[in-house]
């Protein structure tokens, strides 16, 4: 009998978990039109974004390195390397673009958020805001939550970027494949709208999923000390097996399924 | 609310954001990026080019000298012709009677323009690729991409005339 009586309250639970968090993204989708809030979302930007910049590049640049060397002494076999361009191209833009950038920025920012956020509920300042009848939800989840939607695709972007340049550096500058046929071969395979938009959309979808999970975290954290650090590690935890989940989900429907 | 700092900052990521989005552009858009240095036009007309593309290399001996900067069809004779830019650094190098061929890297590879330079008529003034400013200079003697269809269409018809 204590069993069913276990999984009924873990039902429930979970059950009002999610109905907390869609009423969360509800207040945070549509608190945007107000212009004074702007200057909040900047603010925000700077902190989710610009912050991340150096964690991204550095990554990026040096997975695109990686995979140039992997891929050259592979393709140098079959006489291919001049396939190299468009296999880093397309791995990136198509996967791990959006994919690494959405885990990095799970792991750099929505760990800040969901703290930031949970230490505002322990130290009571979001009880203070709603007594100033300021809601937090417009005030504190809203900016933080569009600032991540602007952040993460323009991240990714630049992950991408320079990835590609990394590729370059190493399969160009120093194994010796010709520049040509890196720069031209992967002009005839990318296309615009399958391969780029693609990944852009990728990334636009793991933005909502990570920062709303990073924000309903924070915003329903017990408000202690391990009540915050066991937020921030479901963040991080969550947030990286959902963006793997989903990328299998939005693989298969962009470019499984013809 | 904001200090200006914060702006700049968030300035410079949309500004990196925008850099990369143009960089992804341009790879797919297939423009820009030449190369750099001064380069001769040197036209060339073939009856196929096989999957020869704009930027694909112009090579001697192995050595590349320049690319293929555009691909189109003659109106009138309806056949491929290949715009080539060669370095400058070769000016002066390469005699009129100098042959392209396309040729294919490795099995799989992509393919590319082979340049064998050509012989000087001896008591002629040398008449050079790259030497006609202004006018488009063609390449006389051209060799077109091998299409494999029809060398096995050749190779089952020899057979049957045996």
């Amino acid at each position: 009998m204590n069993w069913l009586i276990n999984l009924g309250a873990g039902t429930l639970s979970r059950l009002s978990a999610i109905g907390n968090a869609s009423l969360m993204l509800w207040g945070g989708l549509f608190a945007l039109p107000r212009l004074k809030n702007i200057p909040l979302i900047i603010q925000q930007i700077y902190v989710v974004g610009v912050q991340s910049l150096l964690i991204i590049i550095v990554s990026g640049l040096f997975i695109g390195m990686v995979m140039a060397l992997q891929g050259y002494t592979i393709l140098v076999n079959y006489g291919a390397e001049g396939s190299l361009g468009p296999m880093v191209a397309l791995s990136l833009l198509r996967e791990l673009g959006p994919v690494v950038t959405a885990l990095l920025f799970a792991g750099r920012a929505g760990s800040a958020l969901t703290a930031e956020i949970g230490l505002m509920k322990a130290t009571e300042q979001l009880s203070s805001l709603e007594m100033m009848a300021v809601d937090p939800l417009r005030r504190i989840i809203s900016p933080r939550f569009w600032a991540g939607v602007i952040s993460m695709p323009l991240l990714a972007l630049i992950f991408s970027a320079v990835g590609i340049l990394g590729g370059h550096l190493v399969g160009v500058d120093w194994l010796g494949v010709d520049s040509g046929s890196y720069w031209s071969i992967m002009q005839a395979t990318v296309e615009w709208d399958k391969d780029v938009i693609n990944g852009v959309i990728k990334s636009i979808v793991f933005a909502l999923v990570v920062v709303w999970i990073a924000l309903y975290k924070g915003y329903d954290a017990i408000p202690t000390s391990e009540g915050i650090s066991k937020a921030t590690t479901e963040t991080v935890v969550f947030s990286s097996l959902a963006v793997l989940g989903l990328d299998f989900v939005l693989t298969a429907l962009m470019f499984g399924i013809n | 609310m904001t200090s200006k700092k914060t702006e700049l900052m968030v300035g410079i990521f949309v500004a990196l954001a925008i850099a990369a989005t143009l960089l992804l552009a341009l790879q797919v858009a297939n423009k820009g990026m030449s190369g750099g240095g001064e380069a001769y036009v040197v036209n060339a007309k073939f009856d196929n080019i096989g999957g020869l593309k704009p930027r694909s290399s112009v090579k001697v001996g192995g050595v590349v000298v320049g690319r293929v900067s555009r691909i189109y069809l003659d109106e009138q004779e309806l056949i491929p012709v290949v715009v080539m830019e060669i370095s400058d650094e070769y000016a002066q190098t390469f005699p009129e009677t100098s042959s392209v061929s396309i040729l294919t890297a490795g099995l799989l590879g992509e393919q590319y323009v082979g340049l064998t330079p050509g012989f000087i008529f001896p008591g002629e003034d040398p008449i050079y690729l790259g030497d006609k400013e202004g006018e488009t200079q063609f390449i006389v003697d051209t060799k077109s991409a091998l299409v494999l269809e029809d060398l096995i269409g050749q190779f089952l018809f020899g057979k049957d005339s045996e």
